[in-house]
């Protein structure tokens, strides 16, 4: 069965290193990204466009996100009964003690600093993979 | 990258388990993983909560940067302790992992709306658990930028 992982991310080129480095890692992992806050929540709440795609097994999110952030984003999915079940693992540039404090008290699942070198991302990614994907027992899909 | 809260310190972990066997595998694999892992051990969910409720201020019982928490547990039970520190808001921010046995999804789920940090299955192989193990200190303790230090 694939894994569907939802990156909420803005910037393409963090999208397109995050894609390759779990196309390497895991070949049965389906990448699907939103680009802003709110194209997130539409995605995890099956809204327009998003009606039939899938419920993500785990979500990886960026905090500086236009239109709507991703402390905002955070905020609700963890206010919500169904979806604060799915794994948040906050993925970001900023290593403030301030986001990594908020992050944890708004319950994200884990937080991840994003390193600059192209192959510590990379290892990055494959740590999630190695964890997350392989090791955790995910909830189950309804 | 990480901040300069998370170098150059032990790493403080509060493992919640009442199996001595587990206890010992436990022990010895941090050890092998990382020398620097401080494993703080509580038999039962009453003893976690007295640990927990100390609340860093003992020397004996420093604020944990992780917990590991079974789930079966004598007199307060696993779910219990979870609930108890998410519920709470110092204790909330610290990465709690549930370590069980058991894979039954009613556990997996409560666990998670509990808002467990993740969710691991004790394999039955003494290798694989070792491997786990691994995996948690390599993650947890390398990988993830845990929360910092309260400022005493």
């Amino acid at each position: 069965m694939p894994i569907e992982v939802l990156l909420v991310e803005d910037s393409p080129g963090d999208v397109r290193l995050t894609q390759e480095a779990f196309r390497d890692a895991n070949k049965s992992i389906h990448l699907h990204v939103a680009m802003d806050g709110i194209e997130a929540m539409a995605f995890l709440r099956h809204e327009g466009s998003h009606a039939h795609d899938p419920r993500p097994d785990l979500i990886l999110l960026d905090l500086n996100l236009p239109k709507m952030d991703g402390r905002e984003v955070l905020t609700h999915i963890k206010e919500d009964a169904d979806l604060k079940m799915i794994p948040t693992v906050i993925l970001t540039t900023s290593d403030a003690e301030a986001d990594i404090r908020k992050s944890y008290q708004l319950q994200a699942n884990c937080y991840l600093t994003k390193p600059v070198q192209l192959d510590a991302f990379e290892a990055l990614v494959k740590s999630i993979n190695d964890f997350w994907l392989t090791k955790v027992k995910l909830p189950h899909q309804r | 990258m990480k901040t300069k809260a998370q170098t150059g310190r032990a790493k403080e972990v509060l493992l919640i388990e009442d199996s001595p066997g587990d206890v010992r595998l436990t022990r010895e694999a941090f050890r092998d993983a990382d020398a620097s892992i401080h494993l703080h051990v509580a038999a039962d969910g009453v003893e976690a909560m007295a640990y927990l409720k100390s609340d860093g201020n003992q020397p004996e019982s420093p604020r944990p940067d992780l917990i590991l928490l079974d789930l079966n547990l004598p007199r307060m039970d696993g779910r219990e302790v979870l609930a108890y520190i998410k519920a709470d808001a110092v204790l909330k921010t610290i990465p709690t992992i549930i370590l069980t046995t058991s894979d039954a999804e009613p556990d997996i789920a409560k666990s998670y709306q509990l808002q467990a940090n993740c969710y691991l299955s004790k394999p039955g192989q003494l290798d694989a658990f070792e491997v786990l193990m691994k995996s948690v200190t390599e993650f947890w303790l390398k990988a993830a930028t845990l929360p910092p230090r309260l400022k005493a």
